[in-house]
């Protein structure tokens, strides 16, 4: 029996689980990374890789610990070294003695081959096209209210009146989404997680507005990014994250498979500062710096993990464009060194000098954009 | 007449403040942390604590990587991060200043500010050279005291080119040019440059800086690094008279504008409670938060690390 485990990415886990599940296997199910986790990491990986891939190499030597036999993990194109991260963990774990099969996920557009021959092997059970096309629908609603119940939180947070409400009502609402069965569950558990923000008492204020772009896993692992967007709401800031879990991997699989480049709004923004792809998303962090600014955000935060060229080519073209769009920017830079009282102190300073531009009244952004449409 | 009082305890000083209503500087006072935040602050309180009934405190500002723990022990009012502080106070020195240069201890920070907004900050990331840890160590393993580190500085005719990218690799090349037999001068000179060099080119990197320019926080007394700076600059560099505790004014200037009704300052009498820090690892979830627990008399006052809360909202039933 193929007992498979994967990398701990935010809340994605859960309908990943669901998937291997369905598909017949068992599943070794990875905890969220903690200081353990990356000291394990530190201590195996180069010296010199990112942030990333000394959490998830942490995250495997657990899941290996725990008995897991297969390690899924996604690949990738491009200059960014992550596309090559899985080959290089593969062969540190196999030389620590472990014993097991890495399957690497690749981008359909080039190794459609390839990605359906490492599908086939995750799938140990005889399903018809219907068992498909019910599990296909069950893991999107996953991903999609997953995706939801995060929005809301982050909307909610900063206007809450009694403190840490959102973040309990958003613990409670990934619960509900991990319990549920079928999709006839999850659409009512959509009705659920509406009701409990709604539930939480809130200020009648217009918070600061920021928007956070930057590499994909420390935008999405609250872990590696020492918990940013809890920090701003708590600050009664805001805060939007540039990239989510459904549309990640709606661009990243499924528009890939067509051959349609993904988020072409966010690429058509960053082509006058950014005409080549320099891999992982430093296009979009440009891009999405962008889109954030003609909402009529006050400032955007990069996430970057330190030594990663993506984000160092962005990093030297965003303090350009922020200033165009007369929007404030601070760019944090993570690894296992970076200490929390430390980000806690540029960010307080960043939100007070926001506040303080605001206050001066500039006028800025695209009033038809209002900063909070969608939800 | 009012009086506030202004903390900011960093990693290498503590510095306590006293101002009055025009925000001029009453009592400063500046401290060795010596890795003891609690310690240093009660020092502090103590020395001030003869002179209780001279002064009045309607407010009380902390500021600091230890500004947490500082106000719990003393009860502030005004909880801010250093980078705004030292703004604040920087702009009450110098009202048209647009750049402020500020070394400390452990961080070196700028801090640009346009018609009298801060518009835009950078602190040091992952280098510590150039920080008055690094002086310090460099002065001490020379055998001068920092007091004298910058005259010196002054001296010199040829400085020497050192290598600033990183202390590791200044700390060698100071050796290697000490072993060729250049003079002391020269290389603490040569120094100087190198520490402003690395710090235009990380901290100020790609920042306008335009006069008027201060220059703050305890490497601001090194004539050296002072000189440096307006050599590299080509300009005038201004040091403020309360350079090393701008900090502490800066917080004691945020609570004086907070317009605090009622203080929650303790009294200078807290420096003679007994208070103590002790820590945990919640394991009731995966977080695996570290829970640190700050006791008065042996009683739970704060705690903090938690981040569900969980252990926060027990305060309540203290």
């Amino acid at each position: 029996m193929r007992k498979v485990s994967f990398p701990f990415v935010g809340t994605a886990n859960i309908p990943f689980e669901n998937l291997m599940r369905a598909f017949g296997n068992d599943v070794i199910l990875p905890s969220r990374p903690t200081k353990e986790t990356l000291s394990l990491g530190t201590k195996y990986a180069p010296e010199f890789a990112c942030l990333p891939f000394k959490i998830v190499l942490g995250t495997y030597i657990e899941v290996l610990e725990k008995g897991a036999n297969t390690l899924v993990s996604t690949g990738g194109v491009g200059p960014c070294r992550a596309g090559l991260y899985t080959a290089l963990q593969e062969k540190i774990l196999k030389s620590l003695g472990y014993e097991f099969e890495m399957i690497t996920l690749e981008p359909p557009s080039r190794y459609l081959k390839d990605l359906i021959q490492n599908i086939k092997k995750l799938i140990n059970v005889k399903l018809s096209f219907k068992d498909y096309i019910r599990i296909a629908k069950f893991i999107w609603k996953e991903l999609q209210l997953l995706d939801k119940a995060e929005k809301l939180s982050h909307k909610v947070r900063p206007l809450e009146v009694k403190k840490g409400e959102a973040s309990l009502a958003y613990k409670k609402a990934v619960d509900l989404v991990r319990e549920a069965k079928d999709l006839k569950e999850l659409l009512e558990v959509e009705r659920e997680i509406e009701n409990l923000f709604d539930k939480i008492d809130k200020k009648d204020i217009d918070p600061i507005k920021i928007g956070i772009v930057g590499e994909i896993y420390v935008l999405l692992e609250p872990s590696a990014n020492l918990e940013i967007e809890e920090m701003l709401g708590d600050l009664g800031v805001y805060a939007e994250r540039s990239m989510f879990l459904a549309g990640y991997t709606f661009y990243n699989a499924i528009m890939d498979l067509f051959r349609r480049p993904g988020e072409m709004d966010v690429k058509k923004e960053a082509m006058p500062y950014f005409k080549e792809m320099c891999g992982g998303h430093g296009r979009e962090s440009v891009g999405n710096a962008i889109i954030f600014a003609k909402r009529g955000f006050d400032g955007v935060i990069q996430l970057s993990p330190f030594t990663c060229i993506p984000e160092i080519v962005a990093k030297s073209i965003l303090p350009r464009v922020c200033e165009k769009y007369n929007i404030g920017f601070l760019p944090v830079t993570l690894d296992e060194q970076t200490g929390k009282e430390g980000l806690r102190t540029r960010i307080e300073a960043f939100v007070d000098l926001l506040s303080a531009r605001k206050k001066k009244n500039f006028i800025k952004g695209d009033a038809k954009n209002g900063a909070l449409f969608g939800y | 007449m009012a009086h506030y009082l202004g903390i900011d305890v960093g990693s290498v000083s503590t510095n306590i403040v006293i101002i009055d209503d025009n925000g001029e500087v009453r009592e400063a006072i500046y401290l060795r942390t010596q890795g003891q935040p609690i310690k240093a602050v009660q020092e502090g309180l103590r020395m001030l604590a003869n002179k209780e009934k001279e002064y009045c405190i309607k407010g009380v500002g902390t500021t600091g990587s230890g500004r947490q723990l500082a106000a719990v022990i003393v009860g502030a009012d005004v909880v801010k991060n250093e980078i705004t502080a030292h703004a604040v106070a920087a702009q009450k020195e110098v009202p048209d200043v647009q750049t402020v240069i500020e070394i400390g201890g452990q961080d070196s920070k700028i801090i640009i500010l346009r018609d009298g907004v801060v518009t835009d900050f950078a602190m040091n990331t992952v280098c510590a050279a150039g920080t008055g840890s690094f002086l310090d160590q460099q002065a001490n393993r020379l055998g001068i005291p920092i007091e004298e580190f910058g005259s010196l500085a002054l001296k010199s005719q040829n400085p020497v080119r050192i290598a600033g990218r990183c202390a590791v690799f200044a700390e060698s090349d100071m050796i290697h040019k000490q072993q060729l037999g250049h003079k002391l001068e020269d290389i603490i000179r040569g120094l100087c440059q190198a520490l402003v060099r690395n710090y235009l080119n990380n901290v100020g990197k790609g920042k306008e800086i335009l006069p008027r320019v201060v220059f703050q926080g305890g490497v601001a007394a090194n004539l050296g690094m002072k000189a440096a700076f307006e050599e590299a600059l080509q300009m005038e560099v201004y040091v403020p008279k309360y350079h090393h505790v701008m900090g502490a004014i800066g917080a004691a200037l945020l609570a004086k504008d907070a317009g605090v009704k009622n203080t929650n300052f303790r009294g200078f009498r807290a420096s003679e409670l007994f208070f103590t820090a002790d820590s945990f690892e919640c394991r009731g979830c995966s977080n695996r938060c570290e829970v640190v627990n700050i006791k008065m008399d042996g009683k739970i006052i704060a705690r903090w690390g938690d981040r569900c809360n969980k252990w926060k909202t027990m305060e309540n039933s203290f």
